[in-house]
């Protein structure tokens, strides 16, 4: 049987012991509906054009953990950001594990999506949030609201900042032989109010685990996110992660995608704007190697005047990998005023290594400056010998130049000890160590 | 403030097709429709020889089986392709000794588009091969040339006199199953221009032709094919124009480029088929395939100045085969009213230290949509191979688009490409400061469009730069001085 069908077919037992009277039973279904007409995206769609689903999809994986596993503490509090006090929502084989988890009620809501489709006080925000955004037609965010059931919830009320950045972090554990993972995420941040959330899929042990995520981030006035995705996986482990944002009037969104790890990453990022004065940033560092795959497949809409949005792609690419940058900025008609900058730039070290790159830019406001650049390069040799001839190895001195590189978006990091745990890993994966901090 | 772009904007709108009149010439037609009969007889009233038919043929049976393309970012009602009469010729078809025995009107027809043939003759030294419906009527400087080697005449002529040079290089740039309308092209092209430039030669002149579309309801399927050999060096040049009229018509041409080792091909195009009016009615539909083979350190130059057609899709390519070779594409795009673009370059780079430029220009006034859709491909066994692409937009008024689609594949760790793209108005603080030095609102939109433009206009050969900017004015009048 077809991965495919299995997913359909699934679906009954997946139902089984849910409340099949509410409005979320409904939208799973239509959902479901959608995605046994649409399938699997292929190489045919444009925007699936550099990245083809066929080898994930051609193994057979188990939507539902058969046993609970058991994890330890000390097994994953490296994965920890741990000299922070943080809110955590940790999940193991997608079901939640409170013994981990650090979630609160007070003040602000960080919890369950399965407590908050379930219990009758997040009813109106559930109406009001749950699904609105994430766009209906899209295959895999359809497949993903079928089977929506489990995830971060995240709520936080007027004038309220979060005091301590809040952790979402899925485990694959391993025990299980292939897995497909479906977290919803569901966060909601409203007037004047501001949070940092860091968010990380990790598997524990080689094996086969796919994770189709999808989070749904609303930005109400004069509020600020600031989102971190840490993509530094095994290579067994695939990821597609499907993140819809939309944010009012003077409302600041910011996400940083770090792709440093993974089988097949693939990352749609969408921003919608509803007000005036928006601010949107996207950045992202990619460092690949093997036979890893990458895809930065953003949209910034810009439906309103006056509005700002900054894009900054870095990546470097050795041996076989793969890089994807597909970036769109969509500018209407009434948006005059806006203000929209992509940069995508490459670096490749190996000459198996790719970069399919396509910004797009979709104009019709004329009072706007919009620009997109892109290059695809190597490591400047003379910058490297006036390196070495200063006594730097050539190893120290190539990690020195990838620093450079990717400063742009290491220097906006706003948390310390999430800056350095990300310059750990970078220096780890470039088997370095400069001797100090960075 | 005495013009301001409101102004301008009204005034883009109300300037109507300066170059739309219909000329009286009793035309030869076929019945209307497309099928192998249709392809038989085009084959056979132009004399040609079987394995031509055959190609013919073949691309035919291909074409059936093509679907019409739908990728660009274009929106148009789709021609009938069977409503079309696939050959249209003047009547008086015999050779003349000299301009005096050229039907009158006719001579009436290029004196108003400008191109005064005896003028040509005389002044500039180019030779002008005009196509009027499909077949050359007139050519000139054959001699010349001739002495040199070069042939320059029209392809059906070259099918007749110089089969051996046709059949080796006809469709191996564009073959004719490449897509949709160039296999439409290939299975009912009726003339076009051939050239061959011999071992060593370096044409002494610019080679031109001017296609104009004058019956109505006849589609223009022109066939060029230029073939420069070793070091050799030519530079090619194709205008055009067409009269006013309310059905669209279409215009699929092919043009296919052989640079051998060492040679040189610069091909500029100024593009002015009739845009429709205001109304968005009417107007050219500009659907080409060009491309151009590059070998050993041999080099491509495209240079096109884009402002008529109601839809255009053009995308002049390069493939950089050989190691060394160079490609260039230099464009300005006008869109006005209701005209659509969907027009940019492929640079393909397999050999290796190959380079290649592209500068791209759109200036999209009134209702119409500009898009610019490039793809630079560097293989895996391509070594420093370097693209530089550039791609500005200009936006005048607020119901127009300017819409950039890049599309960049590098599979090789030697590769340096490059791509930058920017959308903006004219500046307030530009025109401020034009005007702060004396220079009133007009001459300064005039100074900003030209600068804007002038990286390309000054890539096009002398003769044809005066040709450009006067179809420039008539897009955009009142801002290039």
């Amino acid at each position: 049987m077809e991965f495919k069908e299995k997913l359909i077919s699934s679906h009954l037992a997946f139902e089984e012991d849910l409340d099949l009277t509410d409005n979320v039973h409904q939208t799973r279904a239509n959902a479901l509906k959608i995605f046994e007409e649409k399938g699997f995206p292929t190489r045919k769609d444009e925007l699936w054009k550099y990245t083809s689903l066929d080898a994930l999809i051609r193994e057979d994986y188990s939507l539902f953990p058969k046993s609970e596993a058991n994890i330890e503490l000390k097994d994953v509090k490296k994965y920890f950001l741990y000299d922070t006090d943080t809110y955590k929502v940790i999940f193991i084989d997608g079901v939640y594990s409170p013994f981990l988890s650090n979630t609160t009620h007070d003040g602000l809501d960080v919890c369950l999506m399965s407590a908050a489709l379930s219990k009758p006080k997040y009813r109106d925000l559930i109406n009001t949030y749950f699904n609105k955004i994430a766009p209906s037609d899209e295959s895999l965010t359809a497949l993903n609201t079928s089977y929506a059931k489990e995830g971060a919830f995240v709520y936080i009320p007027k004038k309220t900042v979060a005091e301590k950045p809040i952790e979402i972090i899925h485990f694959s554990s391993g025990d299980q032989d292939s897995l497909w993972l479906q977290p919803r995420n569901l966060i909601v941040i409203d007037k004047n109010s501001q949070v940092q959330i860091i968010e990380r899929h990790q598997s524990l042990k080689q094996h086969p685990v796919v994770t189709n995520s999808v989070s749904e981030i609303y930005v109400h006035e004069d509020s600020f996110v600031d989102y971190y995705k840490l993509q530094n996986d095994l290579t067994s482990a695939s990821l597609i992660d499907n993140t819809y944002i939309k944010q009012e009037k003077n409302s600041h969104a910011s996400v940083h995608t770090f792709a440093l790890g993974g089988k097949l990453i693939r990352n749609n990022l969408r921003f919608f704007h509803t007000g005036k004065h928006i601010l949107s940033t996207l950045k992202g560092v990619t460092i690949l190697e093997g036979k890893q795959h990458v895809d930065h497949s953003t949209m910034v809409h810009h439906s309103q005047p006056n509005c700002e949005s900054h894009q900054d792609y870095k990546g470097i690419f050795s041996e076989r990998s793969e890089g994807v940058f597909n970036g769109q900025i969509l500018v209407d008609k009434i948006a005059q005023k806006t203000n929209a900058f992509q940069q995508n730039n490459n670096v490749l070290l190996d000459d198996k290594a790719t970069v399919n790159s396509k910004p797009q830019l979709e104009i019709f406001a004329d009072d706007v400056k919009c620009s997109h650049g892109c290059t695809i390069g190597q490591m400047d040799e003379e910058a490297l010998f006036y390196l070495r001839s200063r006594g730097i190895p050539k190893k120290e001195a190539k990690a020195l130049m990838t620093y450079a590189f990717a400063n742009n978006v290491l220097e906006s990091v706003q948390l310390p000890s999430l800056k350095k745990r990300i310059n750990g890993q970078i220096a780890r994966k470039l088997g370095v160590n400069l001797g100090f901090e960075l | 403030m005495a013009y301001t772009e409101e102004e301008l904007k009204k005034e883009l709108e109300t300037k109507e097709y300066e170059y739309g009149f219909y000329t009286d010439i009793e035309s030869d037609t076929f019945p209307v429709g497309l099928n192998e009969e249709i392809i038989r007889k085009i084959s056979e009233k132009k004399g040609e020889p079987t394995w031509m038919t055959e190609w013919r043929l073949e691309a035919y049976s291909n074409w059936k089986e093509m679907e019409e393309p739908e990728w660009a970012n274009v929106n148009y009602k789709k021609p009938d392709l069977q409503s079309i009469s696939y050959y249209s010729a003047p009547k008086q078809k015999p050779k003349y000794d000299n301009l005096d025995q050229v039907d009158p009107e006719l001579l009436e027809t290029f004196n108003k588009l400008g191109i005064s043939i005896e003028e040509q003759k005389k002044l500039s030294g180019v030779a002008v091969d005009i196509v009027v419906d499909s077949v050359s009527v007139a050519t000139t400087f054959r001699e010349t040339l001739a002495e040199k080697g070069i042939i320059f005449c029209s392809i059906s002529e070259a099918i007749k006199e110089h089969p051996g040079l046709v059949k080796k290089y006809i469709g191996t740039v564009i073959p004719p199953k490449d897509n949709y309308y160039a296999a439409l092209n290939s299975a009912v092209f009726t003339d076009g221009s051939f050239c061959y430039i011999p071992k060593g030669v370096r044409c002494p002149m610019e080679l031109s032709t001017y296609f104009r579309i004058n019956q109505a309801g006849t589609g223009q399927f022109e066939r060029t094919l230029v073939i420069a050999d070793d070091s050799s060096y030519v530079s090619y040049l194709e205008g055009c124009t067409a009269p006013s009229r309310d059905e669209n018509q279409l215009h699929a041409a092919v043009v296919e480029l052989i640079a051998m080792d060492d040679a040189e091909i610069k091909y500029s195009t100024v593009q002015n088929w009739y845009p429709g009016d205001k109304e968005g009615k009417g107007g050219v539909y500009n659907f080409v395939t060009k491309r151009g083979l590059c070998n050993t350190r041999s080099k491509i130059s495209w240079t096109q100045v884009e402002t008529g057609s109601a839809v255009t899709w053009k995308y002049p390519s390069c493939i950089l085969k050989g190691d060394h070779s160079i490609g260039e594409f230099y464009s300005i795009a006008v869109t006005n009213n209701f005209q659509q673009a969907d027009t940019g370059t492929k640079m393909i780079h397999l050999g290796n230290n190959t380079r290649s430029t592209i500068i791209s220009k759109g200036i999209s006034a009134g209702n119409s949509q500009n898009s610019y859709r490039g793809l630079v491909q560097v293989g895996s066994r391509a070594k420093n191979a370097r693209n530089f692409s550039q791609c500005d937009s200009l936006l005048i008024g607020n119901k127009c688009g300017a819409h950039t689609f890049p599309y960049i594949e590098a599979k090789s760790n030697t590769a340096h490409v490059e791509h930058e793209a920017t959308t903006s108005k004219i500046g307030e603080d530009q025109i401020f400061y034009c005007n702060q030095r004396g220079i009133d609102t007009e001459k300064a939109i005039a100074l900003i469009v030209n600068g804007f433009s002038k990286e390309v206009l000054n890539k096009l050969p002398m003769e044809f730069a005066v040709e450009a900017q006067k179809l420039l004015e008539i897009s955009l009048e009142g801002s290039v001085g």
